[in-house]
């Protein structure tokens, strides 16, 4: 597999059909995959694909440094198409000036990362080219859609990817905000979480705004939990759970479950996961006359 | 603002005086406001412990304003605007709604209590609603007591 991408990609970069690559190269064969950015042929070489390659790509494709290269193709997997998806949706990337290298993915981190126990694109759907076999979904990894006539525990057994955040909501509220409390503490506010997110691309985020400061910039415990819920809820029905998030926060937060939250009402509300169905409405920003209403008197 | 309203909430809250709660109301400015005026012309009395503040529509008022309203103090959070429909600017208060649904949510995974946050469709001619609903809140706050949670969320250093 590797071997096909490599001579892929010298083939994409000698036949001058892009003029970059965004890949994966690693330092040494365990070591966490870094993002790697090619333009001659000769440099294949360095590209690797394993199961260390976590990171998500797409990030890369918004920058404009990245952009003055010129045309790229892309390395990505299942999960990461899926935030390239919602890019092309908000019009942040023009798909026919980027060519997608899609790899077929058993699931990437060691150990496994959370995302991959419940993957259900292993195969990319949309790209240009798919380097790979498909193998046969596991029997706890087929598809079953939404299920918005059943009840809320029914449906968690029915949607592992929410087993964790399930978890997290069978304690009390105030079990859940000490937690909070004790994990947000240790944010000292350095924002990798969102500039690792492919969602976050404001030019300048609500952070950064200091006429009028609607959220406290000091790491305090109040400025944290006031960023954290502005950044998961600004990822609100856009966010793929790529949980590069969660990977790149340096105080080990598990910002996954926040995320996880506003994925399962988006999918139980909504019927709606961002990036899987091109021909699917939002949620933000737009509304339905039908919107629940029962909290609201 | 945010000191004094914090020294007074503390007072109110841990001192000798009854606790007093502490509401803020974001309203829209063609519907909830003028049935907040209504109530007032009509000399239907309802409770001072409601702090409100006028926006254009309820699409305007961003989640981050509920939870500034907790820093600086609040007890409980109303937001309420034109009934579905009426909207001034035609569907703001539709895409209100659904953030709603979200944020509700999120907020409950972070164990916010939603119940402290109240939401209600009060148009022009609903003095009389206005007045009701904000008495509402006041009492279910004052027996809920003040939020100590978020308190020392925002006390810490």
């Amino acid at each position: 597999m590797l071997e096909a991408l490599r001579q892929r990609c010298r083939k994409l970069l000698e036949d001058k059909t892009v003029q970059l690559i965004i890949g994966y190269g690693q330092t040494a064969a365990h070591d966490p995959a870094f993002p790697l950015f090619i333009t001659q042929p000769d440099e294949v070489a360095q590209l690797v694909w394993n199961e260390q390659c976590f990171c998500n790509l797409t990030k890369y494709l918004l920058k404009p440094e990245i952009r003055a290269l010129g045309k790229p193709a892309i390395i990505l997997k299942g999960c990461d198409e899926r935030a390239l998806q919602v890019l092309q949706q908000e019009s942040q990337i023009n798909r026919a000036e980027i060519y997608v290298l899609g790899m077929v993915c058993q699931g990437v981190g060691r150990p496994r990362a959370p995302k991959c126990e419940s993957c259900d694109v292993p195969v990319p759907r949309w790209a240009d080219e798919v380097i790979g076999t498909p193998h046969a979904p596991r029997e706890d990894q087929v598809e079953r859609g939404p299920q918005s006539d059943l009840s809320r525990s029914e449906r968690s057994t029915l949607a592992p990817r929410y087993a964790a955040l399930e978890t997290f909501l069978k304690k009390s509220p105030e079990e859940r905000l000490a937690y909070w409390k004790h994990e947000l503490s240790r944010c000292i506010k350095c924002y990798a979480c969102r500039a690792v997110c492919p969602m976050c691309y404001c030019n300048r985020c609500i952070v950064d705004k200091n006429r009028p400061i609607a959220i406290d910039t000091s790491p305090t415990l109040k400025g944290n939990f006031a960023w954290h819920i502005s950044r998961a809820f600004h990822l609100a029905g856009r966010c793929v759970g790529c949980d590069e998030c969660t990977r790149a926060c340096p105080a080990g937060i598990n910002l996954r479950l926040l995320n996880l939250a506003l994925a399962q009402v988006g999918e139980e509300e909504f019927q709606f996961r961002p990036g899987m169905e091109p021909s699917a409405q939002a949620i933000i920003g737009a509304y339905s006359l039908t919107d629940k209403e029962d909290f609201i008197r | 603002m945010s000191e004094a309203t914090n020294h007074g909430a503390a007072a109110a809250g841990d001192g000798a005086a009854p606790f007093e709660p502490k509401i803020i109301a974001y309203v829209c400015n063609w519907c909830t406001y003028l049935g907040a005026d209504l109530a007032g012309t009509n000399r239907l009395e309802y409770p001072a412990n409601v702090r409100i503040v006028r926006l254009p529509c309820t699409g305007r008022i961003d989640f981050n304003l509920i939870v500034k309203a907790f820093e600086v103090g609040a007890d409980a959070v109303l937001v309420s605007g034109c009934h579905p429909g009426d909207c001034h600017y035609t569907a703001g208060n539709f895409h209100a709604r659904r953030r709603w649904v979200l944020f509700r949510r999120l907020l409950e995974a972070v164990g916010i209590e939603t119940q402290r946050i109240h939401f209600s469709w009060i148009s022009a001619a609903e003095g009389r609603k206005f007045q009701q609903v904000v008495t509402e809140i006041t009492e279910t706050t004052r027996q809920m007591g003040p939020y100590r949670a978020y308190r020392q969320i925002c006390e810490a250093t």
